[in-house]
């Protein structure tokens, strides 16, 4: 069982421009091999344009607990948001 | 269904009162619908139960590629021949699925294929039984698929966030696959008398196999009711099962073909069809191994996975080569 192919990441590109998106992962020797197998797997269906690859443990990644120090604090700041802001319709769109 | 009789690896449900402060918070989050991913806090027999669940439902999807493969060389077109061959390449992928979600909760699939090769883990019943012939295909496609919607579309909601997102992925694909083998049921049932009497055999033959994969009755299906608790069964084995009755039944109506068999009648007070048993020691039977095609699934497995091992080895150590090789000319 040591000789298990390292577990690669799989990112997307749809069709419509939009950023490479994670959809999954896979076994794979090597990063060649990971792109022919995300090919097969995962764009059979017009789902892509490109294809990103990473070893999984390359990846770092927030700890669940650290959710709330992080993420919390932009709960209470509703003034980043263009809709905290009044502008008289006579302004016009802005 | 694709995963019959997990056992939960507790038995019984905790009460709140019974829960540590940690358990409560997590069935908190599953009472809310929010879900659980890989790194968050989760008990023990919640992870040990996913990846029974998870790994048997992999092992189905790989292990069901065997009775369909079967037929690619002898497809009746090359139409339905690459409609096969995509099909089955669609199981391949959803084992892959599968397997790397119940990796996210620890277990490696090498691990879980392992187990599978030992005996220590299983697949659903009814790939242990034979596919005879061409109208077979399109019954497995339109009965099995289609009974596997069922228990799938519910699983999109279940309480691991990795499960559920395969669930997502995995039911688009298989719409395909049950449309595909209802089409070709189509064919025969509409065609010859002798395609359509082959359809009716097909149904027949496969009709109680199909109705198994459901599992035992609600009554006695033990540790059900944790699996329930922790959504990571949605619903239990008597509404899937009623569910893709009453939606079958109609399809075959459609095809002009004979019920098959005589319980299955329409229900006006409930306002779903009845329907008989299939032969639960035939279920329980099959499940011991016992079924008509056990030792041969088993045996193809693992000599695919034996004969593939130079294959495995050969690249990884290509791999290993070329990365030395390029660290050395850097």
């Amino acid at each position: 069982m040591s000789n298990e192919w390292p577990l690669w990441e799989v990112f997307i590109r749809g069709q419509h421009g939009l950023s490479h998106r994670h959809v999954g992962s896979l076994h794979a020797p090597d990063a060649d091999m990971a792109i022919k197998n995300a090919r097969d797997v995962y764009t059979r269906r017009n789902e892509g344009v490109s294809i990103w690859v990473v070893e999984a443990r390359h990846i770092a990644a927030t700890a669940p607990g650290d959710k709330g120090p992080l993420f919390e604090p932009s709960e209470s700041k509703v003034y980043r948001h263009p809709t905290f802001f009044d502008i008289p319709d006579e302004v016009g769109h802005m | 269904m694709y995963a019959q009789m997990i056992k939960t690896a507790r038995s019984g449900v905790k009460t709140r009162e019974e829960m540590t402060e940690q358990e409560r918070a997590f069935q908190d989050k599953i009472d809310a619908d929010i879900k659980i991913e890989p790194r968050d806090w989760m008990p023990d027999d919640y992870r040990a139960t996913l990846i029974r669940q998870i790994g048997q439902h992999a092992h189905s999807e790989v292990v069901g590629q065997l009775p369909e493969g079967n037929w690619i060389t002898r497809a009746p077109t090359l139409e339905r021949k690459a409609i096969l061959l995509a099909k089955v390449q669609d199981e391949a992928g959803h084992g892959l699925y599968l397997y790397s979600a119940a990796e996210t909760l620890g277990e490696s699939r090498d691990e879980l294929v392992r187990l599978l090769h030992e005996g220590r883990m299983k697949y659903s019943s009814i790939f242990n039984y034979p596919t005879l012939n061409w109208a077979d295909i399109g019954a497995v496609g339109w009965l099995v698929d289609g009974a596997a919607i069922v228990n799938q579309v519910a699983l999109q909601r279940t309480s691991y966030g990795p499960y559920a997102r395969a669930m997502v992925r995995i039911c688009k694909e298989e719409s395909f696959h049950a449309r595909q083998g209802y089409h070709a049921m189509m064919k025969m049932a509409l065609g010859s008398p002798e395609q359509r009497k082959m359809a009716q055999d097909a149904l027949n033959r496969l009709w109680f196999p199909a109705m198994m994969m459901f599992g035992p009755h609600d009554s006695e299906s033990t540790h059900s009711e944790q699996s329930m608790a922790w959504k990571i069964k949605v619903k239990s084995n008597d509404e899937l099962r009623q569910q893709f009755v009453d939606q079958t039944i109609p399809q075959i109506e459609y095809l002009g073909l004979e019920l098959p068999e005589p319980g299955i009648k329409w229900n006006e007070d409930r306002g779903h069809y009845d329907f008989s048993d299939p032969d639960w020691s035939e279920f329980m039977d099959v499940l011991r191994g016992n079924g008509p095609c056990n030792v041969d699934r088993m045996n193809a497995r693992r000599k695919a996975w034996d004969d593939g091992e130079w294959v495995r080895d050969g690249l990884l150590e290509h791999a290993r080569k070329k990365a030395a090789r390029a660290v050395a000319a850097e």
